[in-house]
């Protein structure tokens, strides 16, 4: 007991506060003894954002990239921990948007650490990866969302907890599908990412017979945006009828304007109104109202979907010490990947990790702003292992030639 | 002729249904209520309102008062179970989502969900004894018949911690599958029943060496793994049958306890959650939270005799003889 609180209290900066008091309330109430005492040390390495242009002033700015998430999940791994003599710390390296994330890699993190969540742009999450390749290190990214990494570019050591856009893009074709929504009017905006969110989109059209009757590329005016009204009436009256409006905008630059601004009355499904998401605040199904509330009294906000997978990566570790009882990383890569390992993540079924590309299985939500109005995999949508593999890339599809 | 064949079928009906007059309370965790339902008639009597976000409800071993936890209100409330009018507020601690009352000296153990611990009330003097630390979000408790042992799942530590009533300590900790839900101890205290809701699995727990001992895993035709999500458990008295409510697989298993093996599945509501014996251990009632309704079943023939449409979201029983 009294090393797990000299780690604890070495480590954990925030909440010292509250492991303390259970530190001391655990001495006095528990007869129980750790035979032995295990330490996990991760790291987390995040790369601030540049400053984004906030359309809906209503939305609060945040600043914390998935820190919170991460936070709260070693707080609750080190009370588990606490009664088996396994103890988890958390090194922060937070870096500005303008810095070299690789150096602070090289100087602090490579040699000294095993474990690795990474909060990072793609292109940073691929180099810091390479830069990790020939190193006793697991990664856990928590940021991104592109099927490029979890395919011809994916690399062994790296599991990714957030879902990828084709696993997005399915989740929302199947619910097409089930509302009989067959035309899309595909709007895609000016960013690279949209453009591979609209790649995913096509897929899963083709995918579920879905017709794309007409694309059109949102190119940003200073007086479009300015008058939405007219605008956005000229630009969606087109020949062919469609059921939806499916946007792509990632950076939420233009797509919050187009609901009931349209020329044809439709709703608007994609990166706005309803949308595919890892997390949202209107999530209260299978336990998840209790996380929203011990997240929302740490944090004093919502916990978003960047928070969730860095609590479900830290989560993940934890689970995996806890059942293999070893911290060696080895040990713990493999069990992750194998059909033992078992993640509860609030969202009605086990989580677990592809072994083929290190994507994190999960149900997806399909939410509207006020509403969560269906969770995917849509009932209906078959598949002979597991139903959470009818999102995304399955592993015969797989173009990740990853060490199984 | 015909209306013969009615008046017999229907004397059968009255037969098959012979239960002793009770009353079954449900908390609705949705509605801020518990509806009252005869289940001889098949009918709910009333619905009462008790507070926000009612969960856990149970009696007193006299039957006399009835405690209703209301989770977002921070506190057990006790009901005069005759008139159900409001006596007073127990001292629960944070988000109190389920308790387990002691048969034997009047102590309620309540799990504290957001604050990670087991606070123990002494119901009479109205008054907090201790609170013990257990793993995050604690849920399903339990105490031994014998009143020697308390036992709390946390869901996200995903262990069983045991605690010594006569100390009010946690001696041990016992590591089960992901998201144990409820538990029960079998009538002669030697045996810890415990789901696993993420596993699809039923645990059983030696109470003398505190390790699992047996597991059974759940399969249902034509329903996928992710589906069976085990929730309440229950044993009879006699240690013949025990009965697991399976979630959003819409069914209750039915064990041979002698050889762990499933006998039946019964078809129930949606999202089956918790569920009670009636006081002669002939009926079973099941709290189904997707379909608001309850079923209730006969034990003798095992089978599914009624539903009973209830209020938005039921979530626990509790049956007044």
């Amino acid at each position: 007991m009294y090393f797990i609180k000299q780690c604890g209290y070495l480590w954990l900066t925030v909440f010292t506060g509250l492991s303390l008091l259970f530190g001391t309330q655990v001495d006095a109430k528990s007869t129980v003894k750790p035979a032995s005492l295990l330490t996990v040390n991760i790291a987390m390495l995040a790369q601030l954002d540049k400053p984004a242009i906030n359309l809906l002033t209503i939305d609060p700015m945040v600043l914390d990239k998935g820190e919170l998430g991460a936070e709260l999940a070693i707080q609750e791994n080190n009370i588990t921990g606490e009664f088996i003599g396994q103890s988890f710390a958390l090194k922060k390296f937070i870096v500005p948007a303008n810095a070299n994330a690789e150096t602070v890699f090289n100087e602090h993190i490579a040699g000294k650490f095993n474990y690795l969540v990474t909060l990072l742009s793609p292109e940073k999450t691929l180099a810091i990866a390479d830069l990790a390749q020939h190193q006793a290190m697991l990664i856990l990214d928590a940021a991104t969302v592109d099927d490029s990494l979890r395919n011809t570019a994916c690399r062994d050591s790296v599991l990714h907890l957030l879902p990828s856009r084709a696993m997005r893009a399915d989740a929302l074709g199947q619910y097409a599908v089930k509302k009989r929504w067959h035309r899309w009017f595909l709007v895609v905006g000016a960013e690279p990412a949209d453009q591979l969110f609209a790649d995913a989109l096509k897929r899963t059209a083709k995918r579920f017979n879905i017709k794309i009757v007409a694309e059109k590329q949102w190119s940003h005016t200073f007086d479009a945006r300015k008058t939405a009204q007219a605008e956005i009436d000229v630009f969606t009256q087109i020949e062919d009828e469609y059921d939806v409006l499916v946007v792509a905008d990632e950076q939420n630059l233009f797509g919050e304007y187009l609901d009931y601004r349209t020329w044809s009355p439709r709703p608007i499904i994609g990166t706005q109104g309803l949308s595919p998401v890892a997390w949202h605040p209107t999530h209260d199904l299978w336990g998840a109202s209790q996380i929203q509330k011990r997240f929302k009294i740490q944090a004093g906000r919502w916990m978003n979907e960047q928070d969730y997978a860095a609590y479900l990566a830290i989560r993940a570790l934890g689970e995996a010490v806890t059942r293999t009882h070893s911290i060696a990383w080895q040990a713990l890569r493999n069990f992750m990947l194998s059909d033992k390992f078992v993640l509860q993540g609030y969202k009605g079924s086990a989580l677990s990790f592809r072994a083929w590309d290190g994507q994190l299985r999960q149900p997806i939500l399909l939410a509207a702003p006020r509403s969560l109005v269906a969770v995917a995999p849509i009932e209906g949508f078959l598949h002979p292992k597991t139903e959470l593999d009818t999102l995304g890339y399955d592993a015969p599809e797989s173009l990740c030639k990853r060490k199984e | 002729m015909k209306k013969c064949l009615y008046v017999v079928g229907l004397g059968v009906v009255l037969w098959a249904f012979n239960a002793e007059a009770e009353t079954i309370f449900v908390s609705l965790e949705k509605d801020n209520s518990i509806a009252v339902v005869d289940p001889l008639a098949g009918k709910l009597l009333k619905t009462v309102a008790v507070g926000r976000r009612p969960r856990g409800i149970a009696l007193s071993a006299d039957a006399k008062f009835l405690y209703v936890a209301v989770s977002d209100d921070n506190t057990i409330k006790k009901f005069n179970a005759d008139t159900l009018t409001e006596l007073a507020d127990l001292p629960s601690g944070n988000d109190p989502e389920t308790f387990a009352l002691s048969q034997v000296d009047k102590r309620m153990y309540v799990s504290n969900e957001d604050d990670s611990q087991v606070s123990v009330i002494d119901v009479d003097k109205n008054t907090v004894l201790t609170r013990i630390p257990v793993g995050v979000e604690p849920e399903g408790i339990a105490v031994s018949p014998d009143n020697k042992w308390v036992v709390s799942a946390s869901e996200t530590t995903n262990m069983v911690h045991w605690i010594e009533t006569k100390t009010y300590t946690r001696v041990a900790n016992t590591l089960v599958d992901p998201r144990p839900r409820a538990l029960t101890f079998t009538a002669d205290s030697k045996q810890v029943w415990v789901t696993s809701e993420m596993a699809g699995k039923l645990m059983i727990l030696d109470a003398k060496t505190k390790q699992i001992i047996k597991e059974l895993v759940f399969e249902v035709d034509g329903v996928t793994a992710e589906k069976i999500q085990p929730v309440g458990v229950l044993v009879d008295k006699k240690m013949q049958r025990a009965y697991v409510a399976l979630g959003p697989a819409n069914r209750i298993a039915v064990i041979n306890v002698a050889n762990l093996t499933v006998e039946k599945m019964l078809l129930v509501g949606a999202r089956v959650w918790n569920i009670a014996f009636s006081a002669d251990q002939k009926y079973l009632y099941s709290a189904n939270g997707l379909s608001n309704d309850i079923s209730i079943i006969d034990l003798e023939q095992l089978k599914v005799i009624r539903s009973v449409g209830v209020g938005t979201n039921p979530w626990g029983l509790a049956v007044k003889p």
